[in-house]
Protein backbone atom coordinates (compact mmCIF):
# COMPACT_ATOMS: atom_id res chain seq x y z
CA UNK A 1 0.00 0.00 0.00
CA UNK A 2 1.02 3.53 -0.57
CA UNK A 3 1.97 5.68 2.06
CA UNK A 4 0.05 9.06 2.76
CA UNK A 5 1.76 11.75 0.90
CA UNK A 6 2.62 14.19 3.56
CA UNK A 7 2.19 17.93 3.77
CA UNK A 8 4.30 20.33 2.26
CA UNK A 9 5.86 23.23 5.38
CA UNK A 10 4.64 26.26 5.29
CA UNK A 11 4.95 28.72 8.67
CA UNK A 12 8.31 26.76 9.15
CA UNK A 13 9.90 27.65 5.50
CA UNK A 14 7.91 31.02 4.60
CA UNK A 15 10.17 34.04 5.47
CA UNK A 16 8.38 36.27 7.47
CA UNK A 17 7.07 39.22 5.15
CA UNK A 18 6.28 42.49 6.28
CA UNK A 19 2.77 42.14 4.45
CA UNK A 20 2.26 38.82 6.89
CA UNK A 21 3.58 39.87 9.90
CA UNK A 22 1.64 43.36 10.32
CA UNK A 23 -1.97 41.20 9.36
CA UNK A 24 -1.28 38.79 12.33
CA UNK A 25 -0.42 41.68 14.13
CA UNK A 26 -3.39 43.54 13.76
CA UNK A 27 -5.25 40.25 15.09
CA UNK A 28 -3.13 39.41 17.90
CA UNK A 29 -3.44 43.40 19.06
CA UNK A 30 -7.10 43.05 18.39
CA UNK A 31 -7.63 40.29 20.39
CA UNK A 32 -5.64 41.59 23.29
CA UNK A 33 -8.00 44.84 22.95
CA UNK A 34 -11.26 42.51 23.41
CA UNK A 35 -9.65 40.43 25.98
CA UNK A 36 -8.83 43.29 28.29
CA UNK A 37 -11.97 44.82 28.03
CA UNK A 38 -12.80 44.11 31.36
CA UNK A 39 -9.67 46.34 32.50
CA UNK A 40 -11.68 49.41 31.21
CA UNK A 41 -15.20 48.59 32.44
CA UNK A 42 -12.99 47.89 35.82
CA UNK A 43 -11.94 51.28 35.31
CA UNK A 44 -15.19 53.59 34.45
CA UNK A 45 -16.88 51.87 37.35
CA UNK A 46 -14.30 52.94 39.47
CA UNK A 47 -14.38 56.10 38.61
CA UNK A 48 -18.21 55.78 38.95
CA UNK A 49 -18.66 55.02 41.96
CA UNK A 50 -16.54 57.39 43.97
CA UNK A 51 -13.30 58.81 45.28
CA UNK A 52 -12.55 55.75 47.35
CA UNK A 53 -12.63 53.08 44.69
CA UNK A 54 -10.81 55.50 42.26
CA UNK A 55 -7.92 55.61 45.15
CA UNK A 56 -7.78 51.78 44.78
CA UNK A 57 -7.91 51.37 41.22
CA UNK A 58 -5.10 54.20 41.52
CA UNK A 59 -3.32 51.79 43.88
CA UNK A 60 -3.68 48.80 41.74
CA UNK A 61 -2.62 50.72 38.55
CA UNK A 62 0.34 52.09 40.05
CA UNK A 63 2.12 48.47 40.04
CA UNK A 64 4.88 47.74 37.52
CA UNK A 65 3.23 44.92 35.82
CA UNK A 66 -0.04 46.99 35.69
CA UNK A 67 2.05 49.94 33.60
CA UNK A 68 3.56 47.69 31.47
CA UNK A 69 -0.05 45.97 30.57
CA UNK A 70 -1.11 50.04 30.27
CA UNK A 71 1.64 50.69 27.81
CA UNK A 72 0.92 47.17 25.78
CA UNK A 73 -2.35 48.21 25.62
CA UNK A 74 -2.11 51.67 24.56
CA UNK A 75 0.18 50.62 21.69
CA UNK A 76 -2.66 47.87 20.80
CA UNK A 77 -5.60 50.59 20.60
CA UNK A 78 -3.50 52.54 18.74
CA UNK A 79 -1.58 50.49 16.12
CA UNK A 80 -5.21 48.37 15.95
CA UNK A 81 -6.78 51.87 15.11
CA UNK A 82 -3.88 52.71 12.35
CA UNK A 83 -4.15 50.07 11.00
CA UNK A 84 -8.25 49.58 10.92
CA UNK A 85 -7.76 52.91 9.03
CA UNK A 86 -5.76 51.13 6.52
CA UNK A 87 -7.90 48.51 6.03
CA UNK A 88 -10.67 51.31 5.64
CA UNK A 89 -8.46 52.28 2.39
CA UNK A 90 -8.01 49.04 0.91
CA UNK A 91 -11.83 49.08 0.97
CA UNK A 92 -11.95 51.67 -0.79
CA UNK A 93 -10.13 49.93 -3.02
CA UNK A 94 -6.96 52.52 -2.68
CA UNK A 95 -3.36 51.31 -1.76
CA UNK A 96 -3.07 48.11 -3.05
CA UNK A 97 0.45 48.71 -4.67
CA UNK A 98 3.10 47.47 -3.35
CA UNK A 99 5.10 50.66 -3.07
CA UNK A 100 2.22 52.38 -1.25
CA UNK A 101 1.65 49.01 0.82
CA UNK A 102 5.30 48.91 2.76
CA UNK A 103 4.34 52.58 2.80
CA UNK A 104 1.56 52.48 4.72
CA UNK A 105 2.37 49.58 6.78
CA UNK A 106 5.56 51.99 8.33
CA UNK A 107 3.55 55.05 8.86
CA UNK A 108 0.87 52.33 10.70
CA UNK A 109 3.93 51.13 12.69
CA UNK A 110 5.31 54.67 13.21
CA UNK A 111 2.41 57.07 14.11
CA UNK A 112 1.28 54.44 16.75
CA UNK A 113 4.36 54.34 17.72
CA UNK A 114 4.84 58.21 18.32
CA UNK A 115 1.08 58.48 19.74
CA UNK A 116 2.10 55.53 22.64
CA UNK A 117 4.99 57.60 23.42
CA UNK A 118 3.12 60.74 23.78
CA UNK A 119 0.23 58.73 25.83
CA UNK A 120 3.21 57.68 28.34
CA UNK A 121 4.37 61.03 28.42
CA UNK A 122 1.32 62.81 29.12
CA UNK A 123 -0.06 59.94 31.90
CA UNK A 124 3.94 60.56 33.48
CA UNK A 125 3.37 63.82 33.70
CA UNK A 126 -0.40 63.43 35.75
CA UNK A 127 -2.17 63.63 32.83
CA UNK A 128 -3.69 66.44 30.81
CA UNK B 1 -8.91 24.84 11.66
CA UNK B 2 -5.53 26.29 11.34
CA UNK B 3 -2.97 23.68 12.48
CA UNK B 4 0.36 25.30 12.76
CA UNK B 5 2.84 22.59 13.14
CA UNK B 6 3.16 19.97 10.40
CA UNK B 7 1.49 16.21 11.07
CA UNK B 8 3.69 13.18 12.00
CA UNK B 9 4.41 12.12 8.11
CA UNK B 10 5.56 15.45 7.04
CA UNK B 11 8.08 15.90 9.48
CA UNK B 12 11.00 17.02 7.76
CA UNK B 13 14.66 15.24 8.76
CA UNK B 14 18.08 15.74 7.83
CA UNK B 15 18.91 14.29 4.44
CA UNK B 16 22.58 13.66 2.46
CA UNK B 17 24.88 16.06 1.68
CA UNK B 18 26.22 15.77 -1.70
CA UNK B 19 29.95 17.37 -1.69
CA UNK B 20 30.75 19.47 -5.06
CA UNK B 21 33.91 18.17 -7.32
CA UNK B 22 36.92 19.35 -6.04
CA UNK B 23 38.47 22.05 -7.58
CA UNK B 24 35.17 23.96 -8.13
CA UNK B 25 35.76 27.57 -6.60
CA UNK B 26 32.35 28.84 -7.22
CA UNK B 27 30.39 26.86 -4.84
CA UNK B 28 26.79 26.95 -4.02
CA UNK B 29 24.50 25.18 -1.75
CA UNK B 30 21.02 24.28 -2.33
CA UNK B 31 19.13 22.53 0.16
CA UNK B 32 16.13 20.29 -1.40
CA UNK B 33 13.02 18.99 -0.14
CA UNK B 34 12.64 15.51 -0.82
CA UNK B 35 9.96 12.71 -0.18
CA UNK B 36 9.40 9.77 -1.85
CA UNK B 37 6.28 7.63 -2.08
CA UNK B 38 8.15 4.77 -2.45
CA UNK B 39 10.19 4.20 0.74
CA UNK B 40 9.37 4.45 4.15
CA UNK B 41 11.23 7.69 5.19
CA UNK B 42 9.60 10.38 6.51
CA UNK B 43 10.50 13.84 3.98
CA UNK B 44 14.24 15.15 4.67
CA UNK B 45 16.54 17.70 2.95
CA UNK B 46 19.45 16.84 0.84
CA UNK B 47 22.22 19.34 0.55
CA UNK B 48 23.85 19.68 -3.36
CA UNK B 49 27.22 21.26 -3.52
CA UNK B 50 26.88 22.82 -6.74
CA UNK B 51 29.89 24.47 -8.93
CA UNK B 52 28.70 27.58 -10.21
CA UNK B 53 30.98 28.18 -12.95
CA UNK B 54 29.68 25.41 -14.65
CA UNK B 55 26.10 25.84 -14.47
CA UNK B 56 23.24 28.05 -15.71
CA UNK B 57 21.71 31.08 -13.49
CA UNK B 58 18.45 30.09 -12.65
CA UNK B 59 17.31 27.74 -9.92
CA UNK B 60 15.83 26.09 -12.15
CA UNK B 61 19.40 25.40 -14.19
CA UNK B 62 20.79 24.06 -11.06
CA UNK B 63 17.82 21.78 -10.61
CA UNK B 64 18.10 20.39 -13.90
CA UNK B 65 22.19 20.39 -13.32
CA UNK B 66 21.37 18.20 -10.21
CA UNK B 67 19.03 15.53 -11.80
CA UNK B 68 21.06 15.45 -14.87
CA UNK B 69 24.39 14.85 -13.32
CA UNK B 70 24.04 13.92 -9.98
CA UNK B 71 20.23 12.54 -8.88
CA UNK B 72 18.50 11.69 -11.34
CA UNK B 73 15.56 10.74 -8.87
CA UNK B 74 15.05 14.54 -8.50
CA UNK B 75 11.54 15.23 -9.26
CA UNK B 76 10.18 18.56 -10.19
CA UNK B 77 8.09 19.88 -12.54
CA UNK B 78 9.16 22.52 -15.48
CA UNK B 79 8.29 23.08 -19.22
CA UNK B 80 9.02 26.64 -20.52
CA UNK B 81 12.07 27.97 -18.61
CA UNK B 82 10.88 31.37 -19.25
CA UNK B 83 8.28 32.46 -16.81
CA UNK B 84 5.00 31.32 -18.77
CA UNK B 85 4.09 28.04 -17.90
CA UNK B 86 4.26 28.35 -14.12
CA UNK B 87 5.10 24.74 -13.62
CA UNK B 88 8.52 25.29 -11.63
CA UNK B 89 6.51 27.18 -9.01
CA UNK B 90 8.03 26.10 -5.81
CA UNK B 91 9.23 28.03 -2.43
CA UNK B 92 12.61 29.17 -2.92
CA UNK B 93 14.96 30.69 -0.09
CA UNK B 94 11.86 31.37 1.59
CA UNK B 95 9.06 32.83 -0.95
CA UNK B 96 6.80 31.45 -3.56
CA UNK B 97 8.20 31.78 -7.02
CA UNK B 98 9.15 30.31 -10.77
CA UNK B 99 12.43 28.55 -10.28
CA UNK B 100 13.48 29.16 -14.04
CA UNK B 101 12.90 33.57 -13.18
CA UNK B 102 14.75 33.05 -9.97
CA UNK B 103 18.16 33.83 -10.10
CA UNK B 104 20.69 31.71 -7.92
CA UNK B 105 22.57 35.71 -7.11
CA UNK B 106 19.25 36.99 -6.01
CA UNK B 107 19.17 33.97 -3.03
CA UNK B 108 21.60 34.82 0.05
CA UNK B 109 23.75 31.46 1.63
CA UNK B 110 22.16 28.00 0.94
CA UNK B 111 19.40 28.43 -1.24
CA UNK B 112 16.45 26.19 0.55
CA UNK B 113 13.76 24.75 -2.04
CA UNK B 114 10.77 23.38 -0.93
CA UNK B 115 7.81 22.33 -2.89
CA UNK B 116 4.78 25.25 -2.72
CA UNK B 117 3.85 25.59 1.16
CA UNK B 118 0.50 23.81 2.69
CA UNK B 119 0.02 21.47 -0.32
CA UNK B 120 -0.14 17.47 -0.30
CA UNK B 121 2.89 16.18 -1.96
CA UNK B 122 3.23 13.65 -4.74
CA UNK B 123 6.96 13.51 -4.58
CA UNK B 124 9.73 15.81 -4.06
CA UNK B 125 8.92 19.26 -5.12
CA UNK B 126 5.74 18.46 -7.02
CA UNK B 127 2.40 19.25 -5.25
CA UNK B 128 -0.83 17.66 -6.43
CA UNK B 129 -2.71 20.57 -7.63
CA UNK B 130 -5.90 18.96 -8.15
CA UNK B 131 -7.98 20.97 -5.55
CA UNK B 132 -6.63 24.09 -6.76
CA UNK B 133 -8.14 23.37 -10.38
CA UNK B 134 -10.94 21.85 -9.03
CA UNK B 135 -11.88 25.52 -7.49
CA UNK B 136 -10.57 27.46 -10.45
CA UNK B 137 -13.03 25.10 -12.75
CA UNK B 138 -15.96 26.47 -9.93
CA UNK B 139 -15.27 29.82 -10.70
CA UNK B 140 -16.62 28.92 -14.39
CA UNK B 141 -13.97 31.09 -16.26
CA UNK B 142 -15.06 31.30 -19.78
CA UNK B 143 -17.30 34.14 -21.35
CA UNK B 144 -20.80 33.90 -20.41
CA UNK B 145 -23.49 35.99 -22.53
CA UNK B 146 -27.24 36.18 -22.99
CA UNK B 147 -27.54 38.68 -25.82
CA UNK B 148 -27.59 36.84 -29.26
CA UNK B 149 -24.69 37.63 -31.86
CA UNK B 150 -24.24 36.25 -35.33
CA UNK B 151 -21.65 33.01 -35.45
CA UNK B 152 -19.69 35.31 -38.13
CA UNK B 153 -19.53 38.24 -35.81
CA UNK B 154 -16.99 38.90 -32.78
CA UNK B 155 -18.07 40.46 -29.40
CA UNK B 156 -16.65 43.76 -30.03
CA UNK B 157 -14.94 45.72 -26.94
CA UNK B 158 -13.67 49.43 -26.46
CA UNK B 159 -9.74 49.56 -26.01
CA UNK B 160 -11.14 50.93 -22.77
CA UNK B 161 -12.67 48.31 -21.80
CA UNK B 162 -10.07 46.11 -22.92
CA UNK B 163 -7.49 48.16 -20.48
CA UNK B 164 -9.57 47.00 -17.85
CA UNK B 165 -8.27 43.29 -18.26
CA UNK B 166 -4.57 44.11 -18.25
CA UNK B 167 -3.08 42.36 -15.12
CA UNK B 168 -5.38 39.95 -15.10
CA UNK B 169 -5.19 37.89 -17.94
CA UNK B 170 -0.87 37.75 -17.68
CA UNK B 171 -2.12 35.41 -14.63
CA UNK B 172 -0.42 32.07 -15.55
CA UNK B 173 -2.26 29.95 -12.47
CA UNK B 174 1.29 28.75 -11.36
CA UNK B 175 0.13 28.70 -7.72
CA UNK B 176 2.40 30.77 -6.08
CA UNK B 177 0.02 33.96 -4.47
CA UNK B 178 -2.86 31.22 -3.07
CA UNK B 179 -0.07 28.88 -1.21
CA UNK B 180 2.10 32.29 0.41
CA UNK B 181 -1.26 33.26 1.79
CA UNK B 182 -1.63 32.16 5.10
CA UNK B 183 -5.52 32.37 5.16
CA UNK B 184 -5.37 30.12 2.58
CA UNK B 185 -3.15 27.38 4.51
CA UNK B 186 -5.84 27.07 6.85
CA UNK B 187 -9.22 27.19 4.90
CA UNK B 188 -8.02 26.06 1.41
CA UNK B 189 -10.72 23.69 1.95
CA UNK B 190 -13.74 26.14 1.16
CA UNK B 191 -11.87 29.94 0.62
CA UNK B 192 -10.93 30.28 -3.23
CA UNK B 193 -7.54 32.07 -2.92
CA UNK B 194 -6.19 34.71 -4.99
CA UNK B 195 -4.48 32.92 -8.02
CA UNK B 196 -8.51 32.15 -8.29
CA UNK B 197 -10.18 34.96 -6.98
CA UNK B 198 -7.80 37.21 -9.32
CA UNK B 199 -8.82 34.94 -12.31
CA UNK B 200 -12.71 35.24 -11.52
CA UNK B 201 -12.46 38.99 -11.06
CA UNK B 202 -10.85 39.19 -14.74
CA UNK B 203 -14.56 37.74 -15.95
CA UNK B 204 -16.70 40.23 -13.93
CA UNK B 205 -14.06 43.09 -15.15
CA UNK B 206 -14.61 41.88 -19.07
CA UNK B 207 -17.34 44.39 -20.58
CA UNK B 208 -18.51 41.36 -22.92
CA UNK B 209 -19.66 38.82 -19.79
CA UNK B 210 -23.13 39.30 -18.63
CA UNK B 211 -23.36 37.01 -15.87
CA UNK B 212 -21.78 39.36 -13.39
CA UNK B 213 -24.57 39.11 -10.81
CA UNK B 214 -24.38 35.51 -10.75
CA UNK B 215 -20.86 35.18 -10.41
CA UNK B 216 -20.93 37.79 -7.38
CA UNK B 217 -23.81 35.42 -5.45
CA UNK B 218 -21.41 32.58 -6.31
CA UNK B 219 -18.47 34.66 -4.31
CA UNK B 220 -21.00 35.68 -1.70
CA UNK B 221 -20.50 33.08 1.36
CA UNK B 222 -18.38 33.51 4.31
CA UNK B 223 -15.49 31.95 2.78
CA UNK B 224 -14.73 31.89 -0.81
CA UNK B 225 -14.56 35.83 -0.45
CA UNK B 226 -13.92 36.81 2.71
CA UNK B 227 -11.67 34.74 4.06
CA UNK B 228 -9.29 37.39 2.30
CA UNK B 229 -7.95 39.31 5.10
CA UNK B 230 -5.81 41.40 3.22
CA UNK B 231 -2.52 39.98 4.57
CA UNK B 232 -1.22 40.94 0.83
CA UNK B 233 1.22 37.85 0.68
CA UNK B 234 -0.29 37.34 -2.85
CA UNK B 235 0.93 40.48 -3.93
CA UNK B 236 4.07 40.36 -2.80
CA UNK B 237 4.94 37.01 -3.90
CA UNK B 238 3.28 37.00 -7.64
CA UNK B 239 5.96 36.33 -10.28
CA UNK B 240 4.65 38.06 -12.57
CA UNK B 241 4.26 41.14 -10.68
CA UNK B 242 0.43 41.13 -10.78
CA UNK B 243 -1.65 42.24 -7.81
CA UNK B 244 -4.47 39.63 -6.68
CA UNK B 245 -4.78 41.43 -3.45
CA UNK B 246 -6.52 44.20 -5.31
CA UNK B 247 -8.27 42.56 -7.79
CA UNK B 248 -10.02 40.28 -4.40
CA UNK B 249 -10.61 43.98 -2.91
CA UNK B 250 -12.14 45.32 -6.58
CA UNK B 251 -15.13 42.18 -6.07
CA UNK B 252 -15.37 43.01 -2.01
CA UNK B 253 -16.41 46.62 -3.96
CA UNK B 254 -18.55 45.22 -6.20
CA UNK B 255 -20.23 43.40 -3.80
CA UNK B 256 -20.57 45.95 -1.07
CA UNK B 257 -21.55 48.63 -4.42
CA UNK B 258 -24.53 46.60 -5.67
CA UNK B 259 -26.48 46.51 -2.34
CA UNK B 260 -26.18 50.09 -1.82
Amino acid sequence: MQKERPLSPHLSVYKPQITMVLSITHRIMGSFLAISTPVLIYWLMAIASGPETYAELQAVFSHWFAKLFLLAWAFAFFYHMCNGVRHLFWDAGKGYDMENLYKSGYVVVGVASVLTLITVIVALNGGV
Amino acid sequence: MAEFTLPKNSRIEKGEHYPAPSGATNVRSFKIYRWSPDDDKNPHTDTYDIDMDNCGPMVLDALIKIKNEIDPTLTFRRSCREGICGSCAMNIDGTNTLACTKGVDECKGDVAVYPLPHMSVVKDLVPDMTHFYAQYASVEPWLKTKTPVSLAAERLQSKEDREKLDGLYECILCACCSTSCPSYWWNSNKYLGPAILLQSYRWLADSRDEATGERLDSLEDPFKLYRCHTIMNCTNTCPKGLNPGKAIGEIKKMIAERSL
